[in-house]
């Protein structure tokens, strides 16, 4: 149903014309060959240079060569650190790339928006606690119980897509979305269904038993109360299965249908492809991948709770699969690796400070290049800075004698160029946030020299709301930074890091 | 008897808020076939923008200007804050995707819900804010009003009930008696041809958003005056909003009306006589029943795909 004309072209004839002849400019289309397949081929093309040489070499090496690089590196891991907040925090990452390989099925490969999704990663976990725990007197084999809730998860994938298998994409949406409401629902209030106490409310359910495979229970702790590192290498070999086991799937002829299925709905329907069942099966095959790995999150964590499985998770996995490129398997786990990294680092501000004026220098280096512009751009913001503070200084001691949070060498510094008030008055924290968004959306659409000079007045802003506002509370600083990189990447990328690009073809 | 028309009165007033909501997603849908999952956090701005308004002219207890003028400022505050605000969004987040595959505004829509959302928590915390309606003009919103049988109407019912009935009413004469309203109708039926017509679509989905923001503020205003606003109260009203509008029939005026009402009288029927907690969970049911049995929901048309 696509648009055959640019809504441009029409209303402003000027405009589409000056793209279009551009556009011609670069390869004349040959004949029988489509004008946009022929631009984006060149695009495509290899690059000049030893990048493009680079590209190519790596092109080369098969996927699993890749696979087993990763996983050997991962295992690696534990021997050099002896941390056990880098090896949870590594476990953690294990957990999200399992989750962005399944919603990769969904959104990636089959097209389809399941909003629910983080539903079937509490079902997962929530199976795991009534097969596994004092809370139906049960306590089955880990390998059996492993089996059934990641059937449990594909059969409720299965039965939640069944009402939606007629409805378009925004209608699948907005039921897997309410069933994720109704998920909630239920278990902060299943400790009272007719009377019954099934979930236990929001008090969750505890004491879950640890895993045994093979006769050895694999412990949660250590001795000392450390990270038991079993569950690294558990979560690790289910991520290397999952991943082959969704690779081949792919390949297979139900991959390949449910990238015609994404590609167009109505073409597949008409060449003979069972429609239906294909999403279903999309749907269960995401919900199976994310139960499995519910049962992980939840034997490590030893309980579960209905306030672990909230709005935010759904949103992080999404700019996970987003970010790194839905439906490609190497770029949702690259996504999931930024990401929860990206979500580790928030927490402590001195570390988000380093990231975020990290982020920034590398941004200006990657977009401006080394150059008088870059040079203008860095040496412009710091005098503006200093400038800045200077002048505060002088009309009120108080205006910059505030404290960086934090701590270390790189707060002192932003203390001796950002103006960080000792009392952030009420209104300041807004008008700064606001005007911020204004400038970096204002950025994106002057060009030239008009950029360069806003970038410097917006570089200091965004420092200014990043020491005084951001850095006060990480928690809906994380989110936030999360909701934006969604749109970012949608707008500006949306086939993400490492995803091939569509050519839709209308 | 007496709880029946206690409930209908709840009813009717959730119900008109969730009928402003749902038109706001009518609206959008009805051109650009966009679920903007960003409405219900347009309209938690909406009742944010009306709570600075309402401090800004000496909060509710002793406020500069009369009563009447306090909540006609507070909701045109609200109103026009939130048309610049679906301006904004609709230019930087959909219009860049209005040719990508389905599925592409639809994350980018999901993404300004939660940029939207952490803000508000950012900047303004996520504790509650109360418009204290209560402290208004000494408790005239609360103490003056009617009777229908032992049961009090306050005014403030009247209030919230009439201006969302105003507002509706002047949309569907926007839509249906200006030039305006026909561009938007036509471009609705076929962006195509419209186009072709000499119609101006991006002006034409520049204004939905302006009016359906526009709308969601004043809902959010009005129901702000009754319950405690906070930042993640977006989520769950505007889920309920899409409800309302997909019960009606997505794109239909009317339908989103009805829809909103429905929903409201089955959410207080429900808190009534069975119980509070398991409400939203029957509203869910309500969605997906007419999802299946009838998905152009009641005052749609049956959407017949041409190739």
């Amino acid at each position: 149903m696509g648009d055959r004309f640019d809504d441009g072209d029409l209303t402003q004839p000027l405009e589409g014309a000056a793209e279009s002849s551009a556009a011609e400019g670069g390869t004349s289309p040959a004949v029988g060959r489509d004008e946009w397949v022929a631009r984006d081929e060149e695009r495509r093309a290899r690059r000049g240079g030893w990048v493009g040489t680079v590209e190519t070499r790596l092109g080369v090496v098969p996927w699993w060569a890749w696979l087993t690089l990763f996983v050997a590196l991962v295992c690696l891991l534990p021997v050099g650190v002896e941390n056990g907040y880098v090896r949870r925090v590594a476990f953690d990452t294990v957990i999200f790339m399992l989750l962005a390989l399944g919603l990769n099925v969904v959104v990636g490969w089959g097209g389809l928006l399941d909003l629910g999704y983080i539903a079937f990663f509490g079902i997962g976990a929530y199976a795991y606690a009534f097969m596994a725990s004092d809370q139906f007197d049960l306590h089955f084999p880990t390998p059996i119980v492993i089996l059934l809730v990641t059937l449990v998860g594909g059969l409720a994938g299965f039965l939640v897509g069944l009402p939606s298998r007629r409805l378009t994409g925004d209608y699948l949406a907005i039921v897997t979305l309410f069933f994720f409401q109704a998920f909630l629902t239920l278990t902060n209030n299943g400790d009272d269904v007719f009377g019954h106490n099934v979930t236990n409310g929001p008090n969750g359910i505890l004491d879950l038993d640890e895993l045994s495979l093979f006769g050895t229970t694999i412990p949660r702790t250590t001795s000392q109360g450390q990270f038991g590192v079993g569950y690294l290498y558990v979560a690790l070999a289910v991520f290397v299965i999952v991943y082959v086991a969704l690779r081949l799937l792919n390949d297979s002829r139900t991959g390949r249908a449910w990238r015609s299925l994404r590609e167009d709905a109505l073409a597949a329907e008409v060449m003979g492809m069972p429609v239906n069942w294909l999403k279903l099966m999309a749907f269960a095959f995401g919900a199976a991948t994310a139960a499995l790995t519910g049962t992980l999150a939840a034997s490590l964590n030893g309980s579960v709770f209905p306030q672990d499985f909230e709005f935010p998770l759904l949103i992080a996995v999404y700019t996970m699969v987003i970010l790194g490129g839905a439906g490609s398997q190497a770029g949702v786990v690259l996504g999931a690796i930024l990401v929860s990294v990206l979500l580790e680092v928030l927490r402590e501000p001195g570390d988000s400070r380093a990231l975020f004026y990290g982020v920034l220098l590398l941004g200006l280096l990657a977009i401006l290049k080394p150059s008088l512009r870059l040079a203008v751009v860095l040496v412009g913001t710091i005098g503006l800075g200093l400038v800045a503070r200077v002048v505060a200084q002088a009309v009120d001691e108080r205006w910059t004698s505030g404290v960086a949070a934090g701590g270390g060498r790189l707060a002192g510094w932003a203390a001796d160029w950002v103006i960080v008030p000792e009392t952030l008055a009420g209104w300041v924290a807004p008008v700064a946030y606001l005007t911020m968004i204004g400038a970096v959306l204002v950025l994106t659409l002057v060009d030239g020299w008009a950029r360069i000079v806003l970038l410097v007045p917006t570089l200091y802003l965004a420092a200014f709301v990043w020491e005084n506002v951001m850095l006060a509370k990480p928690e809906p600083t994380r989110y936030a930074i999360l909701g934006a990189i969604l749109v970012a990447t949608m707008v500006a990328r949306p086939y993400g890091i490492l995803g091939e690009k569509r050519v839709e073809i209308v | 008897m007496d709880t029946f028309i206690q409930l209908t009165l709840n009813g009717l007033t959730l119900g008109s808020v969730y009928a402003l909501i749902a038109l706001g997603y009518s609206l959008v849908y009805g051109i650009l076939k966009l679920l903007n999952f960003a409405h219900g956090d347009v309209f938690t701005v909406g009742s944010f923008i009306g709570f600075g308004a309402l401090q800004l002219l000496g909060g509710s207890t002793d406020p500069v200007v009369p009563l009447w003028l306090l909540l006609v400022t507070i909701t045109v505050a609200a109103m026009a804050g939130c048309a610049a605000l679906g301006v904004v969004i609709e230019r930087f987040a959909y219009r860049p995707l209005r040719d990508a595959p389905r599925i592409a505004p639809l994350i980018s829509a999901l993404g300004v819900s939660f940029f939207l959302a952490y803000s508000l928590q950012l900047l303004f915390g996520a504790e509650q804010r109360d418009y204290d309606a209560f402290s208004m003009g000494e408790g005239v919103l609360f103490f003056e009003g009617f009777d229908i049988g032992n049961v009090r109407v306050p005014l403030l019912r009247i209030v919230i009930i009439v201006s969302a009935f105003a507002l509706m009413v002047m949309l569907w004469l926007l839509v249906n008696r200006t030039r305006t309203g026909k561009a938007m109708k036509a471009t609705s039926y076929d962006r195509e041809a419209a186009a072709m017509m000499g119609i101006d679509i991006d002006r034409v989905i520049v204004f939905a958003f302006v009016l359906g923001s526009a709308l969601a503020g004043a809902a959010g205003v009005l129901f702000a005056l009754r319950a405690p606003t906070f930042a993640s109260l977006g989520f769950i009203i505007g889920l309920k909003g899409f409800t309302a509008a997909v019960i009606g029939g997505i794109g239909s005026i009317p339908g989103a009306m009805a829809g909103g009402l429905i929903l409201g009288f089955a959410e207080a029927y429900t808190q009534g006589y069975v119980s509070t907690r398991w409400s939203d969970l029957f509203v869910f049911v309500i969605l997906i029943a007419f999802m299946v049995f009838r998905p152009q929901g009641l005052f749609g048309k049956a959407d017949i795909r041409k190739v």
